[in-house]
């Protein structure tokens, strides 16, 4: 079995050079490591200049997406033996601005996060008297799955109808949306609706469909966004054919 | 959807990589999407085909027979054969994307993907079976 596997790491330091380069390191290889640690063992023993963004290394915090040989992925789930023998190329994650070396620039993701509404929203703000809002096992069920999103920016890297349009609301923003309206407890859909039936919403997406078989926590935005098509479809032609009717 | 683009001017220290317009060679995933929207192209190449059989419908038998004639020129066989492919990739693509849309519960439990798809091929197989039943009992 081999000793050391080689990492080529995308590196851009933008006050000495003007796009990224490639640059090479041996690291030792070990069946249980994974791309994360790689990375941090060139940082701790070779070359401390090295950047990255990590933290849980346990796929929870969802700050360590990059692009491992062409695919988005998050490396502290990602394993140095998938690659074998190497080399492994890793890079910053598709599709957004890099700051530097793996780093890139999220402010667009948490503005287009927040545009949605990512919370319980309430008419009747006083919390109820009883101290909580009760929910079934079968309500909790109905959302669950999209609860599931870490907020890693990987359908991001992988969706590219957000490469080509930045203005599109993107996969993980669509389907934390839809994780609300479909929580019992909330009462937001129509305000979140206002944002998302725009162009730059849910008609962005074109259904490549690449985001679900990406993402790590099986969130499937590219269903959540389809069904919130057929919801905004239904919805219009309810307010075409029964204008009094109200949303 | 307010973007932070006109704000990102004044970071022209990061990098950003455009799009390359072969994007969709990269990766099988994209290449087939690419294909299914290219279907489009062909499933309208049929409907103007049944317009003209339509058309040629209305003008008579002998109007008919020559359509039918122009209908065996080899080129127009093989851009059949090429649309029908493309038709029946069109079809079982958007008849897989039912489960996407829809979530069917059956007593409160989530049906899996192929079950909510499969009224469709059922209803894919029923008609095709009646229109080549129509076409045996004419022949
Ligand atoms: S939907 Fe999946 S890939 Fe996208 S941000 Fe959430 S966890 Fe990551
Ligand atoms: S380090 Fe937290 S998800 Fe990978």
């Amino acid at each position: 079995m081999a000793e050391t596997i080689t990492i080529e790491v995308a590196r851009y330091r933008p006050e000495q050079e003007g796009e990224p380069t490639l640059q090479s390191y041996e690291v030792p290889f070990s069946k249980d490591w994974v791309v994360l640690d790689a990375l941090n063992y060139i940082k701790d023993h070779v070359d401390g200049s090295l950047s990255f963004r990590w933290s849980c290394r346990m796929g929870v915090c969802g700050s360590c997406g990059m692009t491992v040989n062409g695919e988005p992925k998050l490396t502290c789930a990602t394993f140095l033996s998938h690659y074998l023998p190497g080399p492994i190329r890793v890079e910053p994650l598709q599709n957004f601005p890099v700051v530097r070396d793996l780093i890139i620039e999220m402010t667009d993701f948490l503005e287009k996060l927040q545009s949605v509404k990512p919370w319980i929203v309430r008419e009747d703000d006083p919390a109820p008297a009883k101290g909580e809002f009760l929910q079934t096992p079968e309500q909790l069920d109905n959302y669950k799955q999209f609860s599931m999103c870490i907020n890693c920016m990987i359908c991001y890297a992988a969706c590219p109808v957000y490469g080509l349009d930045p203005q599109f609301a993107g996969p993980a923003a669509i389907a934390l949306a839809q994780r609300y309206n479909l929580d019992s407890r909330d009462q937001g859909e129509q305000e979140r609706m206002d944002v998302l039936s725009q162009h730059e919403g849910i008609w962005g997406c074109t259904f490549v469909g690449e985001c679900t078989e990406v993402c790590p926590k099986n969130v499937d935005p590219a269903g959540a966004i389809q069904q919130y098509k057929l919801a905004a479809t239904k919805e219009w032609f309810k307010s075409f054919l029964m204008p009094w009717s109200k949303p | 959807m307010k973007p932070s683009t006109a704000y990102r001017q004044y970071h022209p220290k990061w990098y950003r990589t455009r799009v390359s317009t072969l994007w969709w060679s990269r990766r099988w995933s994209y290449l087939k999407f690419m294909l299914r929207e290219l279907s489009s192209v062909f499933v309208a190449f049929y409907v103007v085909i049944l317009l003209l059989q339509l058309h040629a419908l209305r003008g008579g038998p002998e109007a008919y027979l020559e359509f039918q004639e122009w209908l065996k020129d080899p080129l127009l066989v093989v851009l059949n054969g090429i649309s029908f492919l493309f038709v029946l990739f069109h079809a079982v693509t958007w008849f897989n994307l039912t489960p996407k849309a829809m979530v069917v519960r059956l007593r409160g439990k989530r049906l899996p993907n192929l079950l909510v798809a499969a009224p469709n091929y059922a209803a894919w197989l029923a008609i095709s079976g009646l229109i080549v039943f129509l076409l045996m009992r004419q022949g």
